[in-house]
């Protein structure tokens, strides 16, 4: 199984050694030529001001959409979440390749970041970072949400994508990284 | 729900590796580092090389300077406090800002103690020159690390000097036995525990980002290969002929520091880059500051 972590701006490694702990060994994308043979691929959180930035002038899109096209499932926290929703209600021009609408930023500044306990289904209890989260404010009909904190969606699955806003690779718990390899091994 | 934990702190310091933050002294300025992908600016009065031509006492910026820089991007704003300035740092936290810097760069308030960071909610980082400082900044609730150059003087060796440093300092603990580390750690005025996480590790137990003399995309290319999870450039971007395509490139540099063909096309073209500073002709040297 080979499971791409695009590695262009920020918690890439965290998701790295959380993979790894899961025995796999995750390939580090940053160029399109990285983006051969993949099977599932992970954006990271980070500042999606910055990733989407490098993402478009390096053509990285066209290799993220293409993924998507050939149904390649791909898993967004965060920043990563903002990217692949399809609308950012900012500066940022996100993927468009899932159908929700978020508002970065969401919660506020860094002085308003929070742990909260969160129920996931399928995995249970979670504790759920947000680091400068965005709030999903709309989503289509058929996304699956599979958490919620304070009546916003903050996990969504939707056929091969899956997103969430708060941060599993800063936690212990490997149950959000075991359902998307789940989802890429039954996609193979 | 918990807010200002340990976690959220270095969480947010992990968010930006990998990135460039950049000095700005107002909102347009602002709105060109993010516009260029920079992952935070850092809101000053002055740059660094200002600071350093001008002389007399350093200061936190106006509020209303650092809130209009916060009005005007969506990424993190960080703003610096001189060291053991604890009232400074209240202001800042009381006006929102993200992240701060207790800085050498501004004339320091306390020459015993840097400020008790655990007493804060947003995080903080530190200059180091050395394991110790670093360890020693950490242990005071340090969220993230720079690696000490030489502010405002473009350039990048006494940045290389330290993060070479720290990096030999990490490789020589692996050396000692159980009860030398403890030695060692009397020696530092660290706690065990923390060397013990560093050796585990081998890096430092924080986010570690370069700091001070970062002139050019190569500079900033060199401290990520030098093992830095992310770079500061001061006032090499604002004091560039072209500020908008140095922090372009010096954004590209970063993320594809291990890649010379893009680092060598990012690099052209980019007009003068500041005019720079020789070491030994300073009359002070913002880096020996902090203890």
């Amino acid at each position: 199984m080979r499971i791409g972590v695009l590695a262009l701006q920020g918690a890439f490694r965290e998701h790295s050694i959380m993979l790894q702990s899961l025995g796999v060994q995750p390939v580090l994308v940053k160029t399109k030529e990285d983006f051969s043979g993949l099977d599932g691929l992970i954006i990271p959180g980070g500042e999606s001001t910055t990733i989407s930035n490098i993402m478009y002038s390096r053509g990285i899109d066209a290799s993220i959409l293409n993924l998507h096209k050939r149904g390649i499932p791909i898993y967004g926290t965060c920043a990563g979440a903002v990217i692949l929703s399809k609308d950012s209600g900012s500066k940022v021009k996100p993927l468009g390749i899932l159908d929700i609408s978020v508002k970065r930023n969401g919660y506020g500044t860094q002085k308003d970041s929070f742990e909260a306990p969160l129920q996931i289904r399928g995995i249970g209890d979670f504790n759920g970072i947000f680091i400068r989260a965005p709030i999903v404010t709309s989503y289509e009909n058929g996304a699956e949400i599979l958490s919620e904190h304070g009546n916003s969606p903050v996990m969504i699955r939707s056929g091969n994508i899956l997103i969430t806003t708060f941060h599993p690779e800063l936690t212990e718990d490997s149950g959000v990284h075991s359902m998307f390899l789940d989802m890429v091994k039954r996609n193979i | 729900m918990e807010k200002g934990t340990d976690t959220l702190k270095k969480g947010l310091a992990e968010m930006l590796k990998g990135g460039v933050i950049m000095d700005v002294t107002n909102a347009e300025q602002a709105k060109i580092a993010e516009k260029a992908g920079a992952v935070s600016v850092m809101a000053l009065e002055r740059v660094p090389a200002d600071i350093r031509a001008d002389g007399g006492v350093a200061r936190m910026a106006d509020p209303s300077k650092i809130k209009e820089i916060m009005e005007s991007v969506t990424i993190p704003v960080m703003a610096k406090v001189r060291i053991g300035h604890f009232v400074e740092a209240q202001i800042l936290q009381a006006i929102g800002v993200d992240f701060i810097d207790e800085s050498e760069v501004l004339t320091p308030a306390d020459d015993k103690h840097h400020i008790d960071k655990r007493k804060f909610s947003i995080p903080f980082v530190c200059g180091a020159r050395d394991l110790g400082e670093a360890l020693r900044r950490i242990n005071e609730g340090a969220a993230m690390i720079r690696t000490k150059g030489e502010a405002g003087t473009g350039n990048i060796v006494e940045a290389v000097r330290h993060v070479r440093t720290v990096a030999e300092q990490i490789r020589s603990l692996k050396k000692f036995q159980d009860g030398m580390l403890r030695k060692e750690s009397e020696k530092m005025r660290v706690p065990y525990r923390l060397l013990i996480d560093t050796l585990r590790l081998g890096r430092l137990p924080v986010v570690n980002f370069s700091a001070g003399g970062v002139a050019s995309p190569a500079d900033a290319a060199l401290m990520m290969q030098l093992g830095c999870d992310g770079v500061f450039v001061g006032s090499g971007i604002f004091k560039s002929e072209d500020p908008k395509s140095m922090a372009s490139a010096i954004v590209k540099a970063t993320t594809y520091f291990d890649k010379p063909e893009v680092v060598a096309k990012v690099s052209e073209n980019l007009g003068m880059p500041m005019s720079g500073l020789e070491i030994s002709k300073l009359d002070i040297r913002l880096q020996e500051r902090g203890w």
